[in-house]
């Protein structure tokens, strides 16, 4: 792999990574405070799984970069993160929650099953592994969304205003990285339109069966990641707190 | 009043069976007392893992790095685990999960004292590792032999996990204390100044002070006492600290040559019932907290019930 290849793919690897340490922070949020014991259970198994494969593709960026993943998680500035604003957003409601989850997941799912194949075999490797977990989470949300979608006028009603909010912040996931030509064309990873149309396949009619309305006004909040929302930087002061405090220490 | 002759011979069956160390499983006849004294005991256990998934929950999301990140994650997740255990054993008792709730929330039932006391710094999540759950530990490897079969197998379940959240705990303590620096010494220090009382306090009033222990412990519930408990522990635990260079906080503390046992000074049971009777630093946000799940909670649930329902239609 050239090196124009391996930036491209370390750039990457560390958004993919970053989107899944922040939204499993989010989901981490709720242990101890879900609306049924059993979800306090489901949830800290999805965070320590989204936080799992962030340490997977850590580990990959790491393999290339030399740097170490905590580190990277506990010593990085906000700005240099590249995590979209979807998973930035606070944890919201149960019914924000729950469609975030949905939405990155099968969009996760159908990543994962495109990445399997993926030319670069570290890669193709951890997809495997991954792709396992992911399976169960996306069963989870989303006989979570039908219940949500179907259940009640409430429940209905939180629903569509979570998705109101979170449909054009999930496109954000699907803006092509720079440099990414590099590797669609090694087929080191899917071309970004064909990841979102392939998510699209999925989310669409199942949405329509919840009995929610996909807004029509799509455009991702910024096409950036550099650019956050006023989120992350609380959140990260928050994670980062303890490793700050003493940056000498081993934990 | 007068006692019934059928009962009088159950209750003597009910007893013999016990003294032979046989189980008693949920279909069996019991006597109301026994009854009583388990659900109020398990609710309470059930309750304790519930609400004692705050204070450490609340380090997650600040945990140092990506490991003890993780494994806060699954010990928080266990705890829940057992709760859920917990509430089904006492539901095979005849009482719902639901009132169980509900008695928590009004603040009939109780909950481990130690969960309303702050959790201030990193550290104290390695010492509720090592000091609470190494207590908890104690009292649930003596009701592993209680004489009710649903609550026996569940303990026998949970002390497997504690044992792992025990050594977790323990394995920081002594990474800091081993290899730390100052700053993390000191920290840990701090920890154990303000948990020592309090985890003593866990194993319950003194023996003289504790009037449900003589029925408990002829009905086989538990099988050893809180002074018992509370000194074996004692015993285990202090050479370990004083061998890490910590110092505990009392000032009484003395080892005896001639028991073989360490020896104490004298607990403030006065902060003990203030705890007990709502009174300590987190009381009342512990049950806000819990307050604030439920009612978010009920819009969720209504909304499973209803789709459930539209299911069965």
């Amino acid at each position: 792999m050239n090196e124009s290849h391996q930036t491209a793919l370390s750039t990457w690897l560390l958004a993919m990574a970053d989107d899944q340490l922040i939204l499993a922070h989010r989901n981490s949020e709720w242990i101890g405070h879900g609306p049924i014991l059993e979800e306090d259970i489901a949830l800290a198994n999805i965070a320590q799984d989204e936080l799992g494969h962030a340490r997977l593709l850590y580990e990959l960026y790491a393999a290339l970069t030399g740097d170490d993943p905590d580190k990277l998680v506990f010593f990085r500035e906000t700005a240099v993160y590249r995590s979209t604003q979807f998973v930035e957003y606070p944890k919201g409601d149960w019914a924000f929650t729950m469609l975030r989850q949905y939405l990155f997941d099968a969009a996760e799912m159908v990543l994962l099953t495109q990445l399997v194949d993926s030319t670069y075999q570290p890669l193709a490797q951890a997809a495997a592994k991954m792709r396992n977990e992911e399976l169960y989470h996306y069963r989870h949300s989303s006989a979570w969304l039908k219940r949500l979608g179907l259940g009640t006028a409430e429940s209905n009603q939180r629903t569509q205003t979570a998705l109101d909010t979170l449909w054009p912040l999930a496109q954000q996931l699907f803006v092509p990285l720079p440099a990414a030509e590099f590797l669609t064309t090694d087929g080191v990873i899917p071309p970004a339109t064909v990841w979102q149309e392939a998510w699209e396949q999925v989310v669409r009619p199942f949405l329509h069966n919840c009995d929610l309305a996909i807004p029509t006004a799509a455009a991702p909040p910024t096409a950036d990641r550099a650019i956050h929302s006023p989120y992350l930087a609380p959140l990260l002061a928050e994670m980062q707190e303890v490793a700050r405090f003493d940056p000498e220490a081993t934990w | 009043m007068q006692s019934d002759p059928v009962d009088t011979d159950r209750l003597q069956e009910f007893e013999t069976r016990i003294a032979r160390g046989e189980k008693i499983e949920p279909g069996d006849w019991m006597p109301d007392e026994y009854r009583r004294q388990l659900i109020r005991m398990i609710s309470q256990h059930a309750h304790s893992e519930v609400v004692g998934m705050l204070p450490e929950g609340a380090w997650i999301t600040r945990a140092p790095n990506l490991r003890r990140k993780m494994v806060l994650m699954a010990k928080v997740q266990d705890e829940a685990g057992h709760g859920q255990y917990l509430y089904h054993a006492a539901e095979t008792l005849g009482i719902s999960r639901e009132e169980m709730l509900a008695a928590l929330l009004n603040g009939r039932a109780k909950y481990s004292s130690i969960f309303n006391y702050p959790t201030l710094t990193w550290a104290d999540v390695a010492w509720i590792g090592w000091l609470v759950d190494g207590a908890a530990i104690k009292n649930q490897t003596m009701l592993a032999h209680c004489s009710y079969g649903p609550y026996s197998r569940a303990m026998v379940r949970i002390c497997a996990e504690e044992t792992f959240h025990y050594k977790q705990g323990k394995e920081m303590i002594v990474h800091y204390m081993s290899s730390g620096t100052p700053k993390q010494k000191a920290m840990v220090q701090d920890g154990l100044n303000r948990w020592w009382w309090p985890m003593l306090m866990m194993f319950g009033p003194h023996d003289t002070d504790s009037p449900n222990s003589p029925l408990l412990i002829r009905w086989g519930i538990k099988t050893k006492s809180n002074d018992t408990l509370r000194q074996e522990f004692i015993n285990e635990e202090v050479p370990e600290l004083l061998a890490l260079g910590l110092t505990i906080p009392d000032p009484q503390l003395a080892f005896n040559e001639a028991s073989g046992s360490w020896e104490i000074g004298p607990i403030n049971w006065d902060e003990f019932w203030q705890v007990v009777r709502g009174n300590g630093p987190m009381n009342a946000e512990r049950l806000a907290a819990r307050q604030q799940a439920h009612d978010n909670g009920l819009w969720v649930r209504e909304a499973v019930a209803a789709y459930a329902a539209k299911q069965q239609a």
